[in-house]
């Protein structure tokens, strides 16, 4: 990696919900804040910046990782995806998505992104995740609307249809 | 979505809410996502680093020259341009957003500045300098009455800023004729139930019209607008206050963000730019709002069958540093209902408010029920064992009567309905509890630690906006004139295509207000629930609304989502008779279904809803006589029954009262001390229910949050005032490990009082749930004190006592607790110099040796010959902060001995000390000795005081050697300096 001066900005390039993004941020600048405020997408959030809170949970490389704990320049060249890739199409819910609609696993919503970007990869590395795998994942994000109950039963009908799919002649 | 629903029906349904695509796809749009104007400018705020001081000086001059920087403020600053906010009792003290000359709590603002983005703000703060000197700090809340207690507010002489005195029905003859008086004593801690989304404010000022205009995620009630625009010195309509549209959560919390309306729009006039504030999460935990802190004994005279005919409340409220509106509101939001589920005569209550070296308070889930219900519920369970009744046949014994509804409680409350009986007997058997008890029994025959806990609560919802005023004596009242009721608004309105738009202020966090009101709206009128758009965001500059507006007190189903339903009504009233004159029928006999005005009797003659809604628009003319418009319609609606408290105290503080009864079985695991929830049912009646879905998902989060009160969360303070939980990984928030789900039960018996006969739900766990886990653990464990959260190191000490000393003491010196309660150092040691002692003195004074000595040392200022300022970074245990230094030199005997004292502060913590170092003549050189006295506070002083008193030997070693190093030489001559030599060349090898 090239030396970088503090006082300045330097480009980062990378692959952002199947685009390539040229952006500019300083050494220090999380990736939250690239993403939120440089880029303009909002749908990361931020709840607590020190890594506990999971809002801003995004995938890198296909790996769930804190967008808050990431710097800007960490993730040159990396592919980044994050909650608006989800869904298929514009009117459209990926199934996870709309079975968290179908089973009221989200209230205000602000911590929804980070779950879904979790679930999202659990989902497509462990197609056969059941009750305690999914609440595993979920243990990395707090959520104080829904008491949880809600959430993981949209995971697990997530998972169930996800796995209705592949096998259609099951 | 997937169906078009029709006619009728509608209400009652759990359909798929219609906030959810947005927020699943990343559209939502919360504070922090809206677009601004190019030239905003961000807001930080420095905050105290300790919980009591006078603030000496203020140094802004080298942020104000960051590049980037575009104005630094003080509480000065602010003084200037705003006045102190109003304070809700009479007392002769002031409340500001920001410190003046003191500081009251850890946290509390004391400069802000505006810059070009949130990094550069930060940058700034560090290069402010504050002059503190410190005083004794007061964190118990009885302990701040004590006559030679610091004083917070020296105007107010005193920390007591309120207290009244009440007296329903003949409390002393119930006492002095009962068969028995059985007490309890509660210290309920603090806690919140921190939304996931933080404060934000957006501000901008218009000097033309000397007018602000704010966006916050604020949640109401808008009673604080009123707050606002006085402390600004404006008009109301120069205040414009509007709300994003969406919430990350609020549960009461985003009450709290008014103080920073304030600030930043002060700072937006000063900066001539928008200024934007995000609050980060440290801040949150540290300085936003938190429930109170309440100090309670509750005595009951009883009769011997387990009748109670008298409650003696003594109520010790914590409200920490200022008395913020609508604060002391959590003590007399349950005013009338004091009694709980019960029907007691008479009452005697004391309430006091007092202030601490803490955090303000504000809303927060639950407002005041957590903490009555905590100590009602604790001696009823009490009551039963001591009396040896079955704890079931006390709760029952007392219940009121479910034919006496409405029924007037002794403090003045109204419960509209409800049967009680009903609902437990359901409860008891729905819920299992015969399996419940056999489960106990045979866990208890294994010798495990079980329990069984009840909780039986009267839920308030829709807050009569007049019982703060219960804090005034009535002649107080009687001169300040009469407050009451609790304005609800809803407008709905049709335009040209004839499709509806609802609008209510009702500021919703997150519970699905538009999806509910789509329901009532649609059916109301006969429509598919897309044919109605609501909108909830508001905007007091162009919306209907009122001091009640706003999402507190569990209103919404009951009231607002009532006004909306009244507004349709009037809206299909007139719609009626328009389409009965053009069917040639009389309006008696239109209905509305499937989109269609129709004759009932004779369905075919029929016209559609959009043609007849359009009228209004496009053929005025043509209306029938006296109907009048259906364009738009806008409701405010007022309950009766919410009057103003009488002249004998008496008052109605909620319209609703929802009833819940609670079971829990809890498990304690002998070795750790861990509570585990066997089993939880919770029976509701929250009268008519609008959405089940959303009913069970406000029933779960309460229980969520109620959990985190009971077994993990409290808002903790060191002895100094020091913050201990500031962060996540300190302020523990269950995660899904750690939430059991609950068996929910639902018993209806809608409210007379609303339009739709719904009652508030949200809250209501937050106030059964941590008093009935905790009757659990008493019955589990046989321990009456039982305080909350009931973590392991809690119910260890129960199980076993308190934690003995360790067999071998680490440290021969014992721990001592200084006067404002930081944690008291000594210690002393020696090295020995190659170096003449007039050398070493030299080196002593001399600012450049002393930064090449000082651990962590970036610059050392000479301020005087005996006063020197450092900037030095340290590390302890996991605790790595930047801290300002100040060495002044006394008691000089040059070149033998000198006194150093001084302070050292960061946003971690604080210490002070003094050491004397002596200089002695040796064949080889000098030798110094030094011991050392210091006091140690703040977040700092948590990391654990063994490690702690290791480090500070460690650090003042590392002086004393570097300084023997850069005279030449120095031997390793005492105990503790051996393993600092090891360190020391850890570093130089490391070098």
């Amino acid at each position: 990696m090239p030396r970088m001066n503090a006082a300045q900005r330097h480009v980062v390039d990378f692959t952002l919900n199947g685009q390539k993004i040229r952006a500019e941020a300083e050494n220090r600048m999380l990736l939250s804040d690239l993403l939120r405020h440089e880029v303009g997408l909002t749908g990361t959030h931020v709840g607590c910046e020190h890594g506990v809170c999971g809002a801003c949970t995004v995938q890198i490389d296909g790996k769930p990782a804190r967008a808050c704990l990431t710097l800007a320049q960490q993730v040159r060249g990396s592919d980044v995806r994050t909650v608006e890739a989800l869904a298929p199409g514009a009117a459209e819910l990926s199934p996870l998505q709309a079975a968290f609609r179908r089973h009221h696993g989200l209230q205000c919503g602000f911590c929804t992104p980070g779950i879904l970007m979790s679930l999202d990869a659990l989902l497509r590395e462990q197609p056969d995740a059941g009750r305690e795998e999914i609440r595993e994942h979920l243990s990395g994000h707090l959520c104080r609307c829904t008491g949880y109950a809600t959430i993981v039963e949209a995971a697990l009908a997530a998972a169930e249809e996800q796995r209705k799919e592949e096998t259609p002649n099951a | 979505m997937k169906s078009l629903e029709t006619a009728g029906g509608l209400i009652g349904r759990t359909v798929e809410r219609v906030e959810d695509a947005g927020l699943l796809t990343g559209r939502g749009r919360y504070i922090d996502d809206l677009p601004v104007r190019r030239d905003t400018a961000h807001l930080a705020i420095l905050r105290s680093p300790h919980g009591h001081a006078e603030i000496r000086a203020i140094n802004t001059s080298a942020a104000s020259a960051l590049p980037g920087v575009s104005a630094v403020l003080t509480g000065d600053d602010v003084g200037r341009l705003t006045r102190s906010m109003t304070v809700g009792v009479k007392a002769n003290v002031e409340c500001w957003p920001i410190a003046r000359d003191r500081v009251r709590y850890v946290g509390e603002p004391v400069a802000l500045v505006v810059a070009e983005n949130r990094y550069v703000a930060e940058d700034a703060l560090d290069l402010i300098e504050v002059e503190y000197e410190t005083l004794a700090a007061i964190v118990d809340p009885e302990k701040a009455l004590a006559t030679d207690a610091p004083v917070l507010h020296p105007s107010l002489g005193t920390n007591l800023i309120n207290e009244r005195s009440f007296r329903y029905g003949d409390p002393e003859a119930a006492f002095a004729t009962a068969d028995h008086r059985i007490a309890i004593r509660i210290a309920y801690p603090r806690n919140s139930c921190t939304p996931i989304e933080t404060y934000g404010v957006i501000a901008e000022y218009d000097p033309g019209e000397d007018a602000y205009d704010v966006t916050a995620n604020f949640q109401g009630p808008f009673s604080i607008h009123a707050v606002i625009s006085r402390a600004l010195n404006v008009p109301g309509n120069r205040m414009r206050l509007r709300t994003p549209p969406d919430s990350g959560g609020s549960f009461g919390i985003k009450q709290g963000v008014f103080p920073y309306v304030i600030l930043a729009a002060v700072a937006a006039r000063v900066a001539g730019r928008p200024v934007k504030w995000i609050e980060d999460r440290l801040e949150h935990l540290t300085a936003s709002v938190s429930a109170t802190n309440r100090v309670t004994t509750l005595e009951a005279a009883v009769a011997a069958d387990g009748r109670i005919t008298a409650l003696c409340w003594d109520q010790l409220e914590d409200c920490g540093a200022h008395l913020r509106a609508p604060e002391p509101a959590t003590l007399y939001r349950m005013h009338g209902n004091m009694t709980g589920a019960y029907a007691i005569e008479n009452v005697a209550i004391r309430n006091r408010v007092v202030l601490t070296n803490k955090t303000p308070t504000g809303l927060n889930r639950g407002f005041g029920g957590p903490q009555v219900y905590f100590a009602l519920e604790r001696l009823v369970h009490k009551i039963a064992d001591e009396l040896g009744l079955d704890r079931l046949q006390v709760i029952r014994r007392n219940l009121v009567p479910a034919d006496a509804f409405p029924y007037r409680t002794a403090t003045g409350g109204l419960l509209d309905s409800g049967d009680y009986q009903t609902a437990i007997d359901r409860a008891c058997a729905e819920g299992g509890l015969d399996a419940l008890r056999l489960r106990r029994d045979q866990a208890r025959a294994e010798g495990r630690l079980y329990g069984i806990g009840y909780a039986t609560v009267v839920e308030p919802s829709v807050s009569n906006m007049g019982y703060i005023t219960t804090v005034l004596t009535p002649e107080e009242r009687a001169k300040a004139g009469p407050k009451n009721g609790a304005q609800s608004v809803a407008t709905v309105a049709i335009d040209p295509l004839g499709s509806i738009t609802v609008k209510v202020a009702s500021v919703p966090q997150g519970q699905g207000h538009r999806t509910v009101l789509a329901q009532v709206v649609a059916e109301r009128l006969g429509l598919p629930l897309e044919a109605v758009r609501v909108n909830t965001e508001l905007d007091t500059a162009r919306d209907a609304w009122s001091i009640a507006s706003g999402n507190y007190a569990s209103r919404f189903a009951a009231a607002v989502a009532g006004a909306a339903a009244l507004a349709a009504d009037r809206i299909r009233e007139r719609l009626a008779a328009i389409a009965a004159s053009q069917l040639n029928v009389t309006a008696d006999r239109i209905d509305f279904k499937a989109g269609k005005l129709f004759d009932r009797d004779n369905p075919d003659n029929a016209i559609s809803f959009g043609r007849v809604a359009a009228a209004s628009h496009w053929a005025p003319g043509t209306l029938p006589d006296g109907t009048g418009q259906t364009i738009r319609e806008t409701v405010f609606w007022t309950p009766e029954q919410l009057e103003a408290p009488t002249a004998t105290d008496g008052i109605n503080s909620s319209l609703c009262h929802g009833f819940i009864f609670d079971i829990c079985g809890a498990e304690i695991d002998r070795t750790t001390g861990q509570v585990r929830i066997d089993r939880y049912v919770t029976m509701h009646d929250c009268g008519r229910i609008l959405h089940p879905g959303m009913v069970d998902g406000q029933v779960r989060g309460g229980f969520a949050q109620a959990i985190g009160a009971a077994l993990y969360e409290e808002y903790a303070y060191g002895g100094d005032g020091s913050f201990l939980t500031g962060t996540l990984a300190d302020y523990l928030i269950p995660t899904v490990m750690e939430t059991p789900e609950p068996l929910i039960l639902h018993h209806e018996t809608p409210s007379p009082f609303t339009p739709l006969g719904a009652k508030g739900v949200g809250e209501g766990n937050c106030m059964s749930t941590p008093v009935c886990i905790a009757n659990a653990v008493a019955d589990a464990l046989g321990v009456e004190d039982i305080r909350l959260p009931l973590s392991p190191s809690q119910v260890s000490e129960w199980l076993y006592g308190e934690e003995r000393p360790p067999s071998k003491p680490q440290d021969s010196t014992p721990v001592a607790t200084g006067a404002s309660g930081e944690r008291l150092l000594t210690g002393s040691g020696s090295a020995d110099v190659v170096a003449t002692r007039e050398s070493v003195w030299t080196m002593l004074l001399d600012p450049n040796t002393l930064k090449a000595i000082i651990p962590g040392a970036h610059e050392v200022r000479k301020v005087s010959d005996t006063h020197f300022r450092a900037e030095v970074t340290l590390g302890i245990g996991p605790v790595k902060g930047r801290y300002h230094a100040d060495i002044r030199l006394s008691d000089m005997v040059a070149p033998q001995a000198v006194t150093l004292s001084g302070g050292t502060e960061g946003a971690l913590g604080s210490g002070r000390g003094t050491g004397r170092v002596t200089l002695t003549e040796t064949a080889t050189g000098t030798r110094i000795d030094y011991r050392y006295e210091a006091a140690i506070g703040g977040k700092v002083a948590s990391v654990g005081g063994r490690l702690l008193d290791g480090a500070a030997r460690v650090v003042i070693g590392q002086f004393f050697q570097a300084l023997a190093r850069h005279a030449g030489g120095g031997g390793p001559p005492s105990a503790a300096a051996g393993f600092t030599q090891r360190l020391l060349s850890l570093f130089r090898r490391r070098r």
